[in-house]
This record gives C-alpha cells, sequence and structure tokens, in this order.
C-alpha cells in the first residue's frame, strides 16, 4: 500500500498535487485517502499532504517512518517532513530554496546541506530543478506536475489514468501546461530510474 | 452508482443536497467552511454567510420550523457563540429537519483552543452522529435529518479536521429528495416563557431515553469481533487509527454516539478483561463507560491533548495491550530503523506570514511607531504578532479585541503601577470579525465613555478563511448582488464621534491619523481599508533597491515584508514577490528604494 507525503510551501501547489496523485489511483480501483492541513498554512507557511491507497485503507494519515515517498516541494519543508518517509523510502526533491521569514529577519539560518541530509537518510533521492522545468513547460507554478511526473516511474498507472486525473483537477486552461510539466518529470524521473 | 473521492465536507453538502436541505446557514471556518461553499454551487437550496454562527443557527430554527429541511455548519467555537439558541432549541423542537455540522479541530491546525464539542451535545441533550470517513459524511446526513424529524430534536453531526479535510471514496447516487413540511403554529411548544419551557423539558429528557433505544439499534453502531483478547471502543477518525494501529483487535465502533448504546456497549465489555478507548481531546466516551461502572483504560495512556495518529494510539496502548493480554505490542510493529534524522527543533520555523503587499502591515508598522498597547482578534492581521512587527498583545475570539480594549483602558486609567508608562490602547479587528462581534463592544465603548481607538482592518473580504463574502462586501455567497453595509456609516450611527477611513498604503496618512486618535480623549474609529492582494491583481510595478544608495540599515526590514531580504551589505527585493505597495520606499531614509521603471 504505497503511501506519498507531499511537502511544500503554501502557495507551491501541494494541495493540488495531492488530488492528481489520489484522483489517479482512484481511477486504478483502489480505496484512497488523502489528508491536507488547511486554513493558516494558506498563508505562505508550511504544507503537507498525505495520499494512500490500496485494497483497504484505514487511517487518512501516514504514521512516521512509513511513508514510501517523500514529494519536497522546497528543500526545508522536504527536511522538516523527512521523518515521515521509511528508511527504504524514496525522495523526490525540487531543488528550490525558499527562505522562511525567520531566515530574512537573520532570526534563524537556512539548514546547511539541507540536500545532502535528505539524500543520506532516502534510500534513493531524485533531484531535479523542477522550477525551472516548469518554467520551460509554460508556467512556473506547475511544479507539482513535474514532482508527480517524476513520481510516477516508480508506480504502475497507466499514462492515460494520470492525463484523466490532470484534466479531471486542474483548472482547463492550465491543463495543457501540466501535462507537458508531468512529461517533462517523467522524462527526469526515467535518467534517475 | 458513481464513485469520487470527496473531502468530509464536501460529502457532507453532497448528502445535505441529496436529503432535500432547502436552507443552509454558516459562518466561516476552518475546518468547516468547504460545507456551504460546496452546498452554494447546487440548484434549490438558499445558502448564506450568516454575520455568525449565533444568526445562522436562528436562521435555521425559522427555515426548519417553516417546514424546509436545514443545515447549519459551524467549527468548534462558532459554537460557543451559537450556544444560546442552541441550548434552547431542542425545547421547541424543529418540524422539518435540523442538522447542526460542528468541525472540531484537534491540533488547533488553525484554531485557539481545542476544546472539545461533544459536551455541546450531552448538555443540550441532542443526539449526536461520528462519521468516521467521508462515505458516512455523506450517509449521516440524511440520516440525521430524518432522525431530526422523527424525534422532533436538532441533531448535531460532529466532525473533525481530519474527516473534514480528508479526501475518501464516496459510492453514491446523484439523486435529490424533495422534502417540503405544512406549517403549524404551537405557540405552547414554541415560545419559551418560563410555563411553557417547564412543560417541555421533561419532554426532551424522555425523548432522550428513547433516543437511546434508538442507539441500541442504530446501524452507525458496529461491533467488529477479532480476537477475543483486545476491546477497543472507538468514533470518528480515531476508529482508523485504532484498526491501523491494532488489526487484530475487536473494535466497537460508534457512529450515533449520543446517547451511547449501554447494552450494546456491556454486551461487547463481557468479552474482554477490559476495554480500551481511543478517542482524540477529552474522555468524553470514557466517561460514558465508566459511568456504567465498566473498566476501561483511556486517557490514562492517551495524550488528551493534540491529534492522535496511528502511531501515537500504537505506541500508548502496547505496553498496556502486552500485559494485559499476552499479546506482543497488541499486534503493532515499529517502523524499521531509520537513518539520521535533523532535530525538529534545530530547523527554521515556517510560520504563516502576511503576504507581500498585505495592506494590514502598514497599519502595524503606523501602530508601531506610535507605542499603542493593542488587543485584537482573529483574522490574517492575528500574524503580525509575529517579529518582526510584534503588534499584538492580546487575543481572543472574535469581537473580543474591543471589549477587552475596553477593559485595559478602565484598568490603566485607575492604575498607581501603569502610571506614566505609555499605555495608550488601541483594538484592531477585521470588517467580517467586526460585523461577527465587534459591533456590541463598540456600542459599549461609546456608552460607557472609553477614549479609545478601535481600528477596522478592512480588506474587504474574510480572508483567512479564503475570501468568503459578508455584509459588508455587497454581494451574497450565492453571487447575487446587495446592499453593502457602510461600515463607517454604521459607527458614525452607534454614536462614534470621530470616524475616519485610510489607506494603509499610504504611510504619513495612516502614522497621523493614528497618532491623531491616540491623542484624543475620545472613542474613535479608524477604517484602513484596501482590498486583500490575494483578491485583486497585482496593481503597481515592483521595486528595486539602489544598492549604491543603501546603507544597510534595516530599516526595512521592521516591515517583515517576505519580498525584501538582506544580501550581503544591501537590501534587496524579489520582484517575483514585490507587488509595489511602496511601504518599503516610503520607509527608507536615504531614498534607496524605487519603481522598477518601464515595467509594463
Amino acid at each position: 500500500m504505497p503511501d506519498v507525503v507531499l511537502a511544500g510551501v503554501g502557495g507551491q501547489g501541494n494541495v493540488l498535487s495531492a488530488r492528481v496523485l489520489a484522483e489517479t489511483a482512484l481511477r486504478m480501483g483502489y480505496d484512497v485517502k488523502t489528508s491536507e492541513v488547511h486554513g493558516m498554512a494558506q498563508r505562505g507557511g508550511s504544507v503537507v499532504c498525505m495520499v494512500r491507497w490500496g485494497e483497504k485503507v484505514h487511517s487518512p494519515l501516514i504514521p512516521e517512518g512509513r511513508a514510501d515517498f517523500l514529494l519536497a516541494f522546497e528543500l526545508l519543508e522536504g527536511l522538516r517532513y523527512l521523518r515521515y518517509l521509511s528508511g527504504e523510502g524514496t525522495a523526490i526533491v525540487n531543488l528550490y530554496q525558499l527562505d522562511p521569514l525567520t531566515v530574512l529577519r537573520g532570526d534563524a539560518e537556512y539548514p546547511e546541506n539541507a540536500l545532502q541530509k535528505i539524500r543520506d537518510y532516502a534510500a534513493r533521492a531524485v533531484e531535479l530543478d523542477a522550477r525551472d522545468m516548469a518554467a520551460r513547460a509554460g508556467n512556473l507554478r506547475a511544479v507539482g506536475s513535474v514532482l508527480l511526473g517524476a513520481l510516477s516511474v516508480y508506480l504502475d498507472f497507466p499514462d492515460d489514468a494520470w492525463r484523466e486525473a490532470i484534466v479531471a483537477a486542474v483548472p482547463a486552461k492550465a491543463v495543457e501546461v501540466n501535462l507537458r510539466a508531468f512529461s517533462a518529470g517523467a522524462g527526469r524521473g526515467r535518467g534517475s530510474a | 452508482m458513481k464513485r469520487a473521492l470527496f473531502s468530509g465536507n464536501e460529502a457532507v453538502a453532497l448528502g445535505a443536497w441529496c436529503a432535500g436541505v432547502r436552507v443552509a446557514a454558516a459562518y466561516p471556518g476552518t475546518p468547516s467552511t468547504e460545507i456551504l461553499e460546496e452546498l452554494a454551487r447546487r440548484p434549490g437550496v438558499y445558502c448564506e454567510w450568516s454575520p455568525n454562527e449565533k444568526v445562522a443557527l436562528e436562521v435555521g430554527i425559522g427555515s426548519c420550523l417553516g417546514g424546509a429541511r436545514t443545515l447549519v455548519a459551524m467549527k468548534h467555537v462558532g459554537l460557543n457563540v451559537a450556544a444560546d439558541p442552541w441550548m434552547t432549541l431542542p425545547y421547541i423542537g424543529v418540524n422539518a429537519g435540523l442538522v447542526l455540522a460542528v468541525a472540531d479541530d484537534p491540533g488547533m491546525h488553525s484554531s485557539q483552543n481545542e476544546q472539545d464539542s461533544r459536551y455541546y451535545a450531552r448538555m443540550a441533550k441532542v443526539p449526536m452522529l461520528e462519521p468516521a470517513d467521508s462515505a458516512e459524511c455523506f450517509a449521516m446526513v440524511g440520516a440525521a435529518l430524518e432522525l431530526s424529524e422523527r424525534y422532533d430534536t436538532p441533531v448535531m453531526l460532529r466532525l473533525e479536521t481530519r474527516v473534514s479535510h480528508s479526501r475518501t471514496v464516496v459510492e453514491y447516487r446523484e439523486e435529490r429528495r424533495e422534502v417540503d413540511l405544512p406549517y403549524e403554529k404551537d405557540a405552547v411548544k414554541r415560545v419559551m416563557i418560563p410555563g411553557h419551557a417547564r412543560l417541555r423539558h421533561p419532554v426532551v429528557i424522555e425523548r432522550l431515553e428513547k433516543l437511546q433505544q434508538e442507539s441500541e439499534r442504530s446501524p452507525f453502531n458496529r461491533v467488529e469481533m477479532r480476537s477475543t483478547r483486545i476491546g477497543i471502543v472507538s468514533s470518528g477518525v480515531c476508529y482508523q487509527y485504532a484498526r491501523e494501529a491494532f488489526p487484530e483487535a475487536s473494535v466497537l465502533r460508534l457512529g450515533f454516539v449520543y446517547p451511547l448504546p449501554e447494552k450494546m456497549l456491556r454486551e461487547f465489555a463481557s468479552h474482554f478483561h477490559r476495554l480500551y478507548v481511543v478517542e482524540e481531546m477529552e474522555p468524553w466516551i470514557e466517561e460514558g463507560l465508566k459511568a456504567m461502572g465498566l473498566d476501561v483504560v483511556g486517557k490514562a495512556r492517551i495524550p488528551r491533548d493534540g491529534e492522535l495518529d496511528p502511531d501515537v494510539v500504537a505506541r500508548s496502548l502496547s505496553e498496556l495491550l502486552e500485559m494485559d493480554t499476552g499479546v506482543r505490542g497488541g499486534g503493532w510493529s515499529p517502523p524499521p530503523e531509520r537513518g539520521e534524522l535533523p532535530e525538529e527543533s534545530s530547523l527554521p520555523a515556517r510560520p504563516p506570514v502576511m503576504c507581500p503587499g498585505c495592506p494590514h502591515r502598514g497599519l502595524f508598522y503606523a501602530l508601531r511607531r506610535n507605542r499603542a498597547v493593542v488587543s485584537s482578534d482573529i483574522g490574517c492581521y492575528t500574524l503580525s504578532v509575529l517579529p518582526p512587527l510584534s503588534g499584538i498583545d492580546c487575543q481572543v475570539c472574535m469581537g473580543a479585541g474591543v471589549g477587552m480594549a475596553l477593559g485595559l483602558e478602565k484598568a490603566f486609567a485607575s492604575s498607581e503601577a501603569n502610571a506614566g508608562k505609555a499605555c495608550k490602547v488601541v483594538g484592531v479587528l477585521g470588517d467580517s470579525t467586526f460585523i461577527h462581534g465587534g459591533i456590541t463592544g463598540l456600542i459599549d465603548m461609546v456608552y460607557n465613555r472609553t477614549p479609545t481607538t478601535i481600528i477596522i482592518l478592512d480588506n474587504r473580504t474574510t480572508a483567512m478563511t479564503g475570501f468568503q463574502d459578508h455584509p459588508g462586501t455587497g454581494r451574497t455567497l450565492m453571487g447575487e448582488e446587495t446592499h453593502a453595509l457602510d461600515l463607517a456609516e454604521l459607527a458614525r450611527a452607534l454614536g462614534v464621534e470621530s470616524v475616519r477611513v485610510v489607506d494603509p498604503w499610504d504611510l504619513a496618512q495612516t502614522e497621523a491619523a493614528v497618532a491623531e486618535e491616540m491623542a484624543a480623549p475620545r472613542t474613535s474609529v479608524i477604517i484602513s481599508r484596501r482590498s486583500c492582494v490575494l483578491r485583486e491583481h497585482r496593481e503597481g510595478a515592483p521595486y528595486r533597491v539602489d544598492v549604491e544608495r543603501c546603507d544597510a540599515c534595516r530599516r526595512c526590514m521592521r516591515l517583515g515584508c517576505p519580498a525584501l531580504v538582506m544580501r550581503g551589505e544591501a537590501a534587496a527585493v524579489d520582484e517575483d514577490l514585490c507587488v509595489g505597495c511602496s511601504l518599503c520606499a516610503q520607509v527608507c531614509a536615504r531614498g534607496a528604494i524605487e519603481e522598477v521603471s518601464g515595467h509594463a
């Protein structure tokens, strides 16, 4: 039963990506549960979503140390939710650093070697500049679809299911960009697999 | 049958629509907000944002008496506001069904307290259902409405963040059942003068006894027998955690949670040495079982604060389960060994922040320059409590910023301990929350001659919960244009002597208004008005720093704008984030920050 944690910053498209992943699993006939943190987190705070599927899923929350995949939309947030990843798990990491206000103010330091720590911990780390790839696909905000594309390489969902889920979940005018971003992510994912 | 993923809130809305709900009212509050947003998309339902939860429930009482099936939704703290009508409604009954959906927030993802609303069901003697996933959310709304009509009582549907904001599979038919009941006058039953109320209270008590029989028979209460060594009682999302943590355990899964099915519980308990209760927050079920004289363990092991998850449940109980039953860890195994993790506490926090260009920023900068003692209520502006603005002294609930300002002012006025200190009080609240709970406080200020300034941070929306309309915006939840309440005229009508409107992007004007009103010996209202930047498109060109002129004094950093950073020996503007509010340029003493010229 694959468990996926999506960690990022409010506004990065984390919640929508969780939705696309869940819709894809639903199309494959699985029982699916997702969990989102809303509310204050939409103001540039830390945001985490969880997606689980299988024959039967009980808890919508993934226990610590049990996730098979961590999609890190931002490095520090990847590090923050690393504890959810299993030792055998795969981290798919956007090489992007967004300083929180605590760092901008000089009250805290952005952790050194955040990426290295994720690499050391995860059984496998797939690293990509998802922001740049999303921009090339036509919109900076399609970062989530790039990461989902990279994830798709490790799941046995057919491309059609992913495409249908993107069409169902993403606003109509953004579908083309997100499909391109997804393909770019999948291409990059295959390169690392 | 269709099969789709719905959040718990969406499933409540769909269930309400299918069950023929014709009137729905709410005040937005995380995690309950999406219930009405979803319902309002569908035909045949009148949906409204009420000014507050008390009014929402009062609207609901009227509509159900009038014969329309009704849904009222709110978050846990909203039920405190609605508690007054809530306690009398069970006396008068409903005619058509009324369901009150209340969403609790264990873990306080976006709330000021962790109260357990289940006590409100017990206190009001109202039956309560508690879904464990979206499919049950869907099914329980209809069942609750029928129960409501059959027993002539409101029914509480208790949700939690993890039910409201989880998406799980729902199989459903998109069919609506029309319900339209005749209105009949019955003043003895519906006008609660003491003589009538005395007649009604015994009816409420008797009804509760009948509802207990209903609970015994309810399909939402189910025994799942597995191992005869471990017996767990649980409800809501905690049932899911218990199932995952202890797959071998037998579980009595409560969905009709008040009144508790006593016979069923006793029968279940007879199979086990003792029962374990898995529930979040208060020992609500546990107390019920203990009152029956059953041997149960719950909060002695499971945390009473914070949110549970399968691991917390497993770790809390596994040792005791092993002692009691001999089953190693109760059948739970710890996660596999892992590599080294960074200490959570060593990572920089990423608190939510006021957005670049947020109109509240200029106002709080001005308040800080005027050294005000600030009492606040709840909204985006509450984020200004964080450094560098550090702009708030106290906050309790919506509307309370006004009353607290009055109290602080009266205390300081009669204080020797605080004499000579700069203790000038200002109360702040949002446009939506002023309408929700601030108006009566302002009447008190005027009436009791309080020389204090109230600032309404009017960003033309209810921003924190996702841009809902309110009586000041000129638009209803159903998308119709309507009269826009004029806050300035209202304040004048309440008797406020000085009411002025400022643009918080104009720092000099805002600072001057704050200074003048704080100095004046009268009750005053400043309306700091500019639309939320997330709601409106970017208005201006971005700004940039002339590195030659910047002397790194860091004055601009005091604004706490996420678009401003120190880069080496100079400040810098992130042009991607900047919306051109110009506050940093207004603050810079060296004129080093300027508009990017030639910007389209």
